[in-house]
């Protein structure tokens, strides 16, 4: 809905206008951004929070400078406003996993989703939903892609200052083992036989599941040319079955296409 | 405005809620025809991918239902798969998950209570607006959540989908010297929530009371979060593995969530105000006060009032959290380990928008077969309904569109979590 609004209204701005749009997701990426508590004030004061519908009633018309959009395609409505919503921003920048990768819901990209609707819904002719559940770039053309499940919000606030300022975001897309090198953490897949997906992964979460003591879980999608047939081997090494190294690449960046081809290999293994 | 002719009361995007969703409500004179809360969020098939998976991968699957309350997923997850599994937890793996609990109500009631809730009272369209004559009042909210944010981040390493939770307890539990560090900040926040049930008492309340079943866990030793029978104020106490014989959902064709009812009554209230009704004997003392002196007294039966009731519950977080940190002594190991075995186990945990059932039979190998997950906001959806027909015909005199803001205002009082329900917001009056 569209609603008047007693200061907004009245002072044009000529800050930046970021509108923030919403797929199929949890709504945790878009929160990152009121859960930075320490920037948000600052954040607040440089732009123009055009359209927010979770921290809003204002809901502004575009054009919008940045568009954040969080979550992945899987109906035919959404299909079609995404498209709008390419139409009206400047800058479209995809956060999260469902918007870089399809997320979690692509798990039914191998199976058949009628099924799936089925076991949830008991009137299955309700739900209309599509076949696939793919990330915005399948479906327009994306300026900037923030990994992550969710997204790491210093990432995100570099990423909009880098916006603003015309210059390249300090994103790296080493993998998550630099990050645990520099944390001085002992490695737990060499030291303990932890099967990790460290190697494979793009860096950004800071390391955090092998400084817990857990092995990486690849939550931030495939780094730069990752070499997944070399872990796959490792992990058969560490005594996995090829199910459950399937199982590890398909989580919540499974349709990310390196990711997907080495769970392919390991299902028809 | 016209009371007598007919109306249409719309909103198609409910705004400061989590998740997508829409309000329309048909109206002929003061009579409500028709009222229907439309999740339109698209639906994302947990329960169906979930088979397959070994149960350990559970919680962090389950996590990415919500955003917002990633832990409740967690923890209905690892003590439904615990129950499948007989396994018992170490004392203090259960204190460090009341405590994990206690960050994840501090994070999610400080942003319901100022920053998507209170700029309704004050008349502004959101929280950025409202820092420019509040600044006070926001900068003391963004710390509350901050405070709430950085328990999680302890426990779970990250605020949002935590890392951390696992069946059978953590992966790494905190040391003492950890904990203490968060006692000066606690401290400071339990001030602060006793200041927010102040401050939160001195908004207006429009007069709407209504006769509800409040249905909340009931602990005999505490106010609940991870245990505890399920019980209402019309005599319902259950243990978790009779939920699906007492309670229904059904499948309407507006919406992508289901909706729940309990089987011969119909609709129910889960949330700060069932659980503040059924517990209130069991809040700390300082809690109970605050609440008293905000003139809460058990039954509150304004939804209205339950931006207050969440700040009581702020203060019950603080309270709570600063007696875990007290008491806590580590674990021998950080979590049960025990073979994979088949079995079937049930849960229901307190998540900040109430009771969040889980149910898992998983096979020999661990491997889950069903899984059943029913989400706050999913039982409350029918009640939402319930309270907009009383509440739209009280309002048939009014402008459209303050009639429309009002109506949008009764649906935040749920602080619905639309992502979880679907796995959001607009309000439409049709007024004929």
């Amino acid at each position: 809905m569209s609603s008047e609004t007693k200061s907004k209204s009245s002072s044009p701005s000529k800050r930046p206008r970021i509108g923030v749009f919403k797929f199929a997701s949890c709504d945790g990426c878009q929160l990152s951004l009121l859960d930075a508590e320490d920037e948000l004030l600052s954040v607040v004061g440089a732009v123009e929070i055009a359209y927010f519908p979770e921290a809003s009633r204002t809901m502004l018309k575009g054009p919008y400078d940045i568009g954040l959009v969080e979550g992945s395609i899987t109906t035919h409505h959404d299909a079609e406003r995404i498209q709008e919503v390419r139409r009206k921003c400047k800058t479209l920048i995809t956060i999260g996993a469902c918007a870089t990768a399809g997320g979690i819901q692509a798990l039914r990209n191998w199976k058949d989703v009628d099924e799936f609707v089925r076991v949830v819904y008991a009137s299955p002719q309700f739900i209309s939903t599509l076949k696939l559940s793919t990330p915005i770039g399948e479906h327009v053309p994306v300026d900037f892609e923030l990994r992550g499940c969710p997204i790491n919000k210093y990432q995100l606030i570099e990423l909009i200052t880098a916006t603003l300022a015309g210059r390249k975001p300090n994103v790296p897309t080493y993998s998550v083992c630099m990050e645990c090198k520099r944390k001085e953490n002992v490695c737990i897949a060499v030291a303990r036989g932890v099967p990790c997906l460290g190697p494979v992964t793009q860096a950004g979460c800071g390391a955090l599941c092998p400084s817990y003591d857990r092995g990486c879980y690849g939550c931030y999608g495939p780094m730069e040319t990752p070499n997944t047939a070399s872990l796959t081997s490792q992990f058969r090494i560490l005594g996995q079955s090829d199910e459950q190294v399937s199982r590890a690449f398909r989580s919540f960046n499974a349709w990310a296409w390196p990711f997907r081809k080495a769970s392919e290999e390991c299902e028809r293994a | 405005m016209n009371g007598s002719g007919s109306r249409t009361i719309k909103v198609d995007t409910l705004a400061r809620v989590e998740g997508e969703g829409a309000l329309y409500i048909k109206m002929a004179g003061e009579r409500v025809t028709d009222v229907k809360l439309r999740i339109y969020e698209p639906p994302r098939l947990f329960e169906a991918f979930l088979r397959g998976r070994h149960y350990s991968e559970a919680p962090d699957i389950t996590a990415r239902i919500c955003g917002i309350c990633p832990i409740a997923y967690q923890m209905s997850a690892v003590h439904a798969i615990e129950r499948a599994l007989g396994i018992k937890i170490d004392p203090a793996v259960r204190l460090l998950r009341r405590l994990f609990y206690c960050g994840e109500w501090i994070e999610s009631h400080a942003l319901h209570v100022y920053m998507l809730h209170a700029p309704d009272f004050l008349g502004y369209p959101d929280v950025i607006e409202m820092a420019k004559d509040h600044r006070a009042v926001v900068e003391k909210a963004l710390r509350l959540k901050k405070i709430g944010n950085s328990i999680v981040h302890l426990l779970g390493g990250r605020e949002i989908h935590p890392i951390s939770a696992a069946v059978g307890g953590f992966h790494k539990t905190p040391s003492k010297r950890q904990l203490k560090e968060l006692i000066s900040d606690l401290e400071w926040g339990l001030e602060a929530s006793l200041e927010a049930v102040h401050w939160t008492s001195t908004l207006q309340f429009p007069d709407f009371e209504q006769d509800y079943e409040f249905v909340a866990l009931r602990h005999p030793d505490e106010y609940p979060f991870n245990e505890g029978r399920l019980v209402s104020n019309r005599g319902l106490d259950i243990d978790a593995a009779e939920y699906e014989d007492r309670f229904v959902e059904l499948h309407v064709k507006h919406s992508n969530a289901l909706h729940s009812v309990i089987r011969g009554r119909g609709s129910y209230l889960v949330g700060p105000l069932a659980r503040f009704n059924l517990n209130f004997d069991k809040l700390p003392e300082v809690a109970q006060k605050a609440a008293l002196e905000a003139g809460l007294k058990p039954p509150v039966k304004n939804l209205f009032r339950s931006i207050t009731v969440r700040a009581v519950e702020l203060v019950f977080a603080f309270a709570e959290a600063l007696r875990v940190i007290r008491e806590y002594e580590p674990p021998s190991a950080p979590r049960a380990i025990v073979p994979d075995r088949a079995g079937v186990g049930q849960a229901i945990t307190e998540a900040p928008r109430g009771i969040l059932y889980h149910r898992y039979a998983v096979d020999e190998k661990g491997l889950i077969v069903t899984a059943k997950i029913i989400p706050p906001t999913s039982q409350n959806q029918r009640r939402i309904e319930d309270d907009l027909r009383e509440y739209a015909a009280q309002l048939a005199a009014w402008p459209l569109e303050e009639a429309t803001w009002k109506c949008e205002q009764a649906v935040r009082c749920y602080d619905p979590c639309i992502s979880c329900a679907t796995h959001f917001l607009k309000v439409e009056i049709d007024r004929e």
